[in-house]
């Protein structure tokens, strides 16, 4: 059989149907893995400097007290950093917590000193110190931020979000990668870790 | 009867109400001078709420968007231009927070898709209009007409 013009066009549909579900399928595929969201903001602060924000204080009366955050402690980096902006009222921020406890506190000991920071999002002490204490979460530093004001300082837009942020000895810290959403080990392990390696 | 109307123009008021409406939660959230409270609504329309994403921090009624209509307030009292206002939070949203984005590389595909689109359309109809009004054809030849007579006057 000759092809024509005919046949061509007559496939077009079927390719153009084709190519969505091909576009669906890695976007579903990735959705569950927590590699793609669809109405991720790319953050403006990716790859620069740590914006300024109003000292915000630890959480008061705690067993193991948890020193406060403020933007010169992003100035005397040591480690890289991943800051996770979370809340007790957030469903997803209680399901990163098997994965944050078993990895990234396992790797600060480990080959690759990952500190893990918190920023309490519009939460009140008592709420956030026993969700703390539930979850054990591994944070070295741990700042409240009440009215959310420094959660717009960093373009938060819910929680939970996240952010590496990797100490540079001649430009200072830089932001280099931004996660919306549960931290999930596929997306450690694809997004974050490449950081860390290049790092050391 | 009676009770479906009043339904129907409840539906239409509250229709009505929501396309005009903001999302001021409480009248506290207005700036006392009107001028200036007209001049935040108008620099909070062009925002995008970063939470519900096609609605502005105006109309929106997510926590953030209340925080970031707070803002605006706050800065238009100390005096800061509405370009400042918009610039400030394009520092820390992004170019996406501006529902009537600038043009740049990144964006001249979305500016420019209407024209794109009207070009392209454009190009596809030209074969069919150039068909349409191509030149009718040539008149039979004598030959023809005298072939054509014998097939008809067969039977």
């Amino acid at each position: 059989m000759r092809l024509t013009r005919r046949h061509y066009l007559a496939a077009l549909p079927a390719l153009g149907a084709a190519g969505l579900g091909g576009g669906f399928l890695y976007m579903l595929r990735h959705a569950t893995q927590g590699t793609f969201d669809p109405k991720a903001v790319r953050n403006p602060r990716l790859g620069q400097a740590v914006p300024a924000f109003s000292p915000l204080p630890a959480l008061p009366e705690q067993p193991t007290p948890c020193p406060g955050l403020s933007w010169q402690d992003f100035h005397t980096l040591t480690q890289p950093v991943l800051l996770l902006i979370w809340a007790s009222w957030c469903l997803p921020c209680l399901e990163e917590i098997p994965f944050l406890r078993q990895h990234i506190a396992g790797e600060t000991t480990t080959a690759s000193p990952l500190a893990l920071w918190g920023v309490c999002y519009k939460d009140t002490p008592s709420q956030a110190a026993h969700w703390l204490e539930q979850a054990h979460h591994p944070f070295s530093r741990l700042g409240m931020d009440y009215d959310g004001q420094c959660a717009i300082e960093w373009g938060v837009t819910g929680v939970p979000e996240s952010f590496l942020i990797l100490p540079h000895p001649l430009t200072g810290s830089r932001i280099v990668w931004h996660g919306t959403g549960s931290l999930t080990e596929a997306l450690y392990r694809e997004q974050i870790q490449p950081f860390l390696r290049g790092a050391l | 009867m009676r009770v479906c109307l009043k339904g129907l123009l409840l539906l239409a008021v509250c229709l009505y109400g929501s396309s005009i409406g903001h999302a001021i939660d409480s009248p506290d959230e207005m700036l006392p001078d009107p001028v200036l409270e007209q001049k935040a609504q108008h620099i909070g329309q062009q925002l995008r709420c970063l939470v519900c994403q096609n609605e502005s921090i105006e109309e929106s009624s997510a926590p953030l968007a209340k925080d970031l209509r707070h803002i605006v307030r706050q800065q238009l009292q100390q005096g800061r231009s509405p370009k400042d206002i918009t610039l400030w939070m394009t520092q820390r949203y992004g170019e996406f927070i501006r529902l009537q984005p600038r043009f740049s590389a990144s964006t001249a595909l979305l500016w420019l898709m209407p024209f794109l689109s009207l070009m392209i359309g454009f190009l596809l109809a030209r074969p069919l209009w150039a068909r349409r009004t191509s030149p009718p054809p040539a008149p039979l030849t004598v030959e023809e007409r005298q072939k054509l007579n014998q097939f008809f006057n067969k039977d």
